[in-house]
């Protein structure tokens, strides 16, 4: 508060008001240990830069969860409805493009973010000290946003997404015995197709995001009963600097850094929307299915093994070098944090961490050395393009229960209508709140030709009345009815 | 910000002096106004799509050729086909439309839906007159309004003449009043 407001009555007494406001509350709630206790965490050494990547994830999960919801406003998940549905959000639906591109590039951005948390609690060896489920719960986590990234990709069903995931889940049947049950699980099925879509569409809006709720609370919940670890000159167990309360400084450090975020998804989404190619098209042998960057190196490193070594390089090498990540902490147990005096664990970190890039890199360079391929590429850029161009066409709605009727029947089913039996009975037999269902009767043409003369009681009393008609157009009429099923 | 309020808060830790941390309180609050409006504005915009943008953009639908096409002995009732609009996708519906000749002779096409409570009209030939089944509404032949609880005669629909061929621009119209009103 400055000085001017400070002495004004009115002011005063809005500030006694809300403090009565606040103390009413928190007699009932408990809100202020609460704040307290979220806000008044100690930093040992004080706020940094370097530690903003935790908050930046979650920040960015926020915007994911978001913008996610509002997507599904208009999103189908069906194999004929989902990219119909993408391509009306990007096309017609007011900054639908601009939040389908947050929410796409959001993945991308999480994935990045993600690195970079890692690498720094890797090189300010902050998972030593009792941080053995902080690490093991970060290593979940990570786990589930690579499934997320895995699956909303396939969610747009164009042919990207498509080729994509269909070579993603063919690496599943590389796991002996279980393999081929994982790939028919992951896909409902042997191939690809709408109920690929039903389960990846569960997994990423209702399993993998509550079990990312669920790990990012125990994540939290250790990272505060250990606390902050601090630069890395600080002992990891009984911390001896100067500590510095997480607000206002590291707060204020913490949404800076995701408001700049949040501005580059938008400069991003605003400027180069993200793409969404032709619908896939499961017949196209000519298709070169590239994964997005994060998934590159993984889609390099399998070129090297082929026939019967790919259980080595599908399973056996990514399950030894995940066993040894998350074991880290177990493995890496000194006190000694400062990341020149651990040459194996950070030599190891390091030269993975260049591995995967390198393999990337090389894929990369391999598609723009073969002209075949590069061709082959820019021809679905070119597709892509011209798709995003193409103004948007609604999908015909299908015309079912329409079937071709003899021409007595077609008598009847015009008889239904201009004589206004459509005003309370559905023309499919349905009924209505005016008037009873018709299909599945279980009377004979006869029959229903002399209720319809002489309706019963029942009938008159919800309005029905007597059809006084010539005979044949009854008789006619009396068939449709007789006929609807 | 109110002292009372902070008096549980950061109480073991060394906080900075009061006028500096309101500046920052203030930093954040503006910064977070600020990129909040960033997502916010398209949000509300999406959300907000279906309700103002213009659905009802109806086709012409083909009532058939001019030659086949003969009112004179009375109304004839046409079923056409509608093709609407709904979101991401574009339905067809059969309606039926009566092709009746106004007073002067002029061809005109009238909806069939009865303007008192929405029911379907039909013409009854002996009578030479359109009577509502639901709740007996009388119309003349080319619509005008005879008796009954109708609020107005039936409604008239946009045609146009194309190639030898009838189309109209089949519409709803709002039901229990008294003038002729599209419904969105």
């Amino acid at each position: 508060m400055n000085h001017e407001t400070r002495g004004s009555p009115e002011v005063l007494g809005a500030v006694q008001q809300s403090g009565r406001l606040m103390r009413w509350l928190n007699r009932r709630t408990g809100v202020r240990n609460l704040l307290h206790e979220g806000l008044a965490e100690p930093i040992p050494g004080g706020a940094r830069f370097a530690y903003v990547f935790g908050s930046g994830l979650l920040f960015i999960f926020l915007s994911q969860i978001i913008t996610g919801i509002f997507l599904a406003l208009y999103y189908v998940p069906s194999a004929d409805h989902a990219h119909v549905t993408v391509e009306y959000i990007v096309k017609e639906v007011a900054a639908g493009s601009f939040l389908r591109s947050i929410h796409a590039y959001g993945s991308s951005a999480m994935i990045l973010l993600l690195l970079l948390h890692i690498t720094q609690t890797f090189l300010y060896g902050s998972y030593k000290g009792r941080r053995e489920l902080l690490w093991l719960s970060g290593c979940i986590l990570m786990a589930l946003v690579l499934g997320m990234a895995f699956t909303g990709y396939l969610l747009p069903w164009d042919q990207k997404a498509y080729f994509a995931t269909a070579v993603g889940t063919n690496m599943a049947s590389e796991v002996p015995l279980v393999g081929d049950f994982i790939k028919r699980m992951m896909r409902g099925g042997a191939g690809m197709g709408t109920l690929t879509i039903s389960r990846f569409f569960v997994a990423h809006v209702f399993l993998i995001p509550g079990l990312i709720f669920a790990f990012m609370a125990a994540h939290i919940y250790v990272f505060r009963k250990a606390g902050a670890a601090g630069p890395i000159h600080e002992n990891p167990v009984r911390p001896r600097m100067q500590p510095q309360p997480f607000y206002p400084r590291q707060v204020l450090y913490d949404l800076a850094f995701s408001a700049a975020l949040l501005i580059a998804l938008g400069l991003l989404g605003h400027y180069l929307p993200f793409e969404l190619g032709p619908k896939a098209d499961p017949a196209d042998a000519q298709y070169v299915p590239r994964p997005e960057w994060y998934y590159l190196p993984m889609f390099q490193w399998l070129k090297y093994w082929p026939g019967a070594k790919a259980v080595i390089g599908i399973v056996v090498i990514p399950s030894v070098i995940a066993s040894l990540f998350a074991l880290t902490p177990f493995l890496d147990r000194g006190l000694e944090r400062r990341p020149w005096k651990r040459p194996i664990s950070v030599g190891l970190y390091s030269l993975t961490l260049l591995g995967l890039i390198a393999l990337g890199v090389i894929s990369n360079r391999n598609d723009r050395r073969d002209p075949a391929v590069l061709q082959q590429l820019a021809r679905q850029e070119k597709a892509t393009a011209d798709f995003i161009a193409a103004k948007f066409e609604p999908e015909e709605a299908s015309r079912t229960g329409v079937p071709v009727l003899s021409p007595e029947l077609e008598k009847g089913k015009a008889l239904f209508s201009s004589l206004a039996c459509n005003a309370c009975h559905r023309p499919d037999g349905g009924g209505t709140a005016a008037g009873a269902k018709l299909k599945g009767l279980g009377k004979s043409q006869d029959q229903i030709k002399s209720l319809l003369l002489t309706p019963t009681k029942s009938m008159v009393a919800g309005g029905m009345t007597p059809v006084q008609q010539p005979d044949h157009d009854l008789a006619a009429l009396s068939a449709y009815v007789a006929s609807l099923k | 910000m109110n002292t009372n309020q902070n008096e549980g808060l950061l109480t073991q830790l060394t906080l900075p002096s009061p006028p500096r941390r309101s500046f920052l309180g203030a930093l954040l609050v503006v910064g977070g106004g600020a990129v909040s409006a960033l997502l916010t504005v398209p949000l509300v915009r999406f959300a907000l799509h279906p309700i103002f943008v213009k659905t009802t953009e109806t086709s012409w639908s083909d009532i058939g050729a001019l030659s086949d096409l003969d009112p004179s002995a009375g109304p004839v009732r046409k079923a056409i086909q509608v093709e609407q609009r709904d979101g991401w996708r574009k339905t067809t519906s059969e309606q039926s439309v009566y092709v009746t000749r106004d007073a002067s002779g002029q061809l005109r096409v009238l909806s069939s839906v009865c303007p008192h409570l929405g029911c379907t009209v039909p013409w009854l030939e002996e009578k030479k007159e359109f009577i509502c089944p639901c709740h007996g509404g009388i119309f003349s032949s080319d619509g005008t309004y005879r008796g009954g609880p109708a609020p107005r005669g039936m409604d008239w629909l946009e045609t146009k003449v194309d190639a030898g061929h009838l189309y109209v621009r089949y519409q709803y119209f709002r039901q229990l009043v008294p003038t002729r009103e599209v419904m969105g």
